[in-house]
């Protein structure tokens, strides 16, 4: 293909990419409206929260705001219209709008997630591979039955377990929040201090997306290690080390990623347990606020916004996925 | 009979199998080996493990983790069968309609599918129950409704495989009704791959269950490992055991299914095992 059919190519897939991106947000802010009128009592008393549905005025306020006496179709389109604003409602419960409150945590949310999701990635490839070309090794058994096990742990359980050890027994971990308050610090020891205060959150949140990707990459490596191309490698007589890096490993990835991407659903719903586990200051920690006061149109706010953090580590995967399949790169997908 | 033999010879399978079993038994004794509910106080507030003829000690009102660890299990197997159960119906005529029909309802299924996939099923399954209250039922359907997409992907792709095989084709010919096709000729070659992923769903459902009452979203009435975790968890200074042993009781469980279910399927389908790891 030429160069310049492929930048068409990878144009047109941009702009798929980001319908397709409208269109989910699109059917998520309708599935949201759906459930306040699903959800058991009155649409105004749900939005209005229990602390809310005592006030008659405010509920009559409510009615009047999002239009209930309309018809359902009027309503979904006025709906959507704010929801493209970035209009999300608003906490009563706070006295704040919702998407104030929720752009508040994201920071803390997006560096838990993204930190856990690159570490596992790399760590977990990197041990998968080892195992894996080291098929049948003491080394690869115990990962093996390290994965299984990791693999039938709760996260939030084992966010506890590290508390346990490295707070409580040892003493040498902070065992929640964000940083230390109340201290002076300049920014390289306010960073470190950030950081001592995200071991433990993201080695809970990474270890058992760590142990699937190993679990892939090993088997990955295995299959790749038998194909014809790596004889030929072989036959030409390429060192070892060559084939690994440049044949095996490139090949081998791509399978982790496809996974990786499938998964990022899976490690947004993590971080919001391990959040309230470390009391993290992010939207997992916000949600069981939330929780705890029936918010719901933070909650309703909240899925909608991880819904979209998960979409763009989709897209994340995707860029990865490009660098990596030697098949995408030559553009015959 | 060849299958149950291949499965005795499976060494992690039967490891599962065995430990699957002693939860199972506890599930049932419970109520023998721990007459007082594990509601009730039994004994002084943080009583340390072995004291007071409490084994796994007492927590924050002194009632008996050792009796809410053995009642926990009751809750977590019954969600976690019930939920994976409720994705296997989901996901087969989800799976079935699209793999059969194939065209646009196949086209407009499986974007449903992906969609479910990529959103953030904890935190979809955190609105739902939020929204229709805590209750077994609101959790076993909750738990459903957002693990039925690989159950779903998995049958499409049997479907597919089978649509066109000779007997299907010859079932066709004889002017057989759609729905017999289905459910008498194609459903029951796709079925063992289906039990094999339903079984590893259990697993996976029991975990989505803890971390859900762990955030406070259990049947109030009913004594889970997530809640117990999630009571213990502000006490663990002072109390390590009662977030410790309903944890491991979880990682138990959830190992012994998923040993289970990966010898299940190795002895099953051979080609969709290779897939799989």
């Amino acid at each position: 293909m030429t160069p310049l059919g492929s930048a068409a190519a990878i144009g047109l897939q941009a702009i798929s990419r980001i319908a397709q991106l409208v269109a989910v947000i699109l059917v998520i802010a309708t599935f949201n409206f759906v459930l306040v009128r699903a959800a058991p009592g009155d649409p105004a008393q749900v939005m209005a929260g229990q602390s809310g549905a005592s006030d008659p005025k405010l509920l009559d306020d409510l009615r009047k705001e999002y239009g209930l006496d309309k018809p359902y179709f009027v309503q979904l389109v006025s709906h959507l219209g704010r929801v493209v604003r970035l209009d999300l409602g608003y906490s009563y419960r706070q006295r704040r709008p919702v998407v104030d409150l929720i752009l508040e945590r994201l920071p803390a949310t997006l560096l838990l997630t993204v930190t856990a999701f690159c570490l596992a990635l790399v760590i977990g490839t990197a041990l998968g591979a080892l195992a894996g070309l080291a098929a049948g090794s003491v080394l690869d058994t115990v990962f093996t039955v390290l994965s299984l096990v990791l693999y039938a742990t709760p996260v939030f359980w084992l966010g506890l377990m590290l508390v346990l050890v490295f707070s409580v027994t040892l003493g040498w971990l902070p065992p929640f929040g964000y940083e230390t308050i109340n201290v002076q610090l300049s920014p390289i020891e306010h960073a470190l201090d950030i950081m001592k205060h995200m071991i433990m959150p993201v080695t809970s949140l990474a270890a058992i997306y760590l142990a699937i990707y190993a679990r892939l990459m090993r088997s990955s490596i295995i299959e790749v290690a038998q194909q014809d191309f790596i004889k030929t490698a072989r036959a030409k007589g390429l060192s070892g080390t060559r084939i690994v890096v440049g044949h095996m490993l490139r090949n081998a990835l791509v399978p982790v990623v496809t996974v990786a991407g499938m998964q990022a659903g899976a490690l947004v719903g993590g971080a919001v347990v391990i959040e309230t586990v470390f009391a993290w200051p992010g939207l997992g920690r916000l949600t069981f606020e939330a929780l705890l006061q029936r918010d719901y149109p933070v909650l309703l706010g909240i899925f909608l916004i991880l819904s979209i953090v998960v979409i763009a580590l989709n897209l994340l995967t995707d860029l990865v996925y490009r660098l990596i399949d030697p098949r995408m790169t030559t553009g015959a997908a | 009979m060849e299958t149950v033999r291949a499965f005795l010879r499976h060494p992690s399978g039967m490891i599962g199998l065995v430990l699957l079993l002693v939860v199972v038994v506890v599930a049932i004794i419970a109520p023998m080996v721990f007459p007082v509910s594990p509601w009730e106080m039994v004994g002084a507030p943080f009583t340390p493990p072995g004291e007071d003829g409490l084994w796994l000690g007492g927590d924050t009102l002194g009632r008996d983790v050792a009796a809410g660890v053995a009642y926990g299990a009751r809750v977590s197997l019954l969600i976690g069968i019930a939920s994976a159960l409720a994705a296997m119906a989901i996901g087969v005529v989800i799976g079935a309609i699209s793999g059969y029909f194939g065209g646009k309802v196949d086209l407009v299924l499986m974007r449903m599918t992906e969609l479910f996939q990529t959103i953030p099923a904890f935190v979809l399954a955190i609105l739902l129950v939020a929204t229709f209250n805590p209750s077994l039922l609101t959790i076993i359907l909750t738990i459903g409704a957002v693990s039925w997409p690989p159950l779903a992907r998995l049958t499409r792709a049997e479907f597919l495989r089978l649509r066109h095989r000779e007997f299907v084709e010859a079932a066709l010919c004889q002017g057989e009704r759609t729905w017999r096709i289905v459910l008498g000729h194609i459903l029951p070659n796709a079925i063992s791959p289906i039990l094999v992923v339903t079984s590893l769903t259990v697993a996976t459902a029991i975990l989505l269950e803890s971390a859900l009452s762990f955030m406070g979203l259990g049947d109030p009435n009913l004594m889970s490992w997530g809640f117990m975790i999630g009571a213990g968890r502000t006490v663990i200074r002072n109390a390590w055991w009662m977030s410790v042993f309903p944890g491991l009781a979880i990682l138990l469980t959830v190992l012994a299914i998923n040993l289970f279910g990966e010898g299940l399927s190795d002895v099953l389908n051979p080609r969709v095992s290779r897939r799989r790891s």
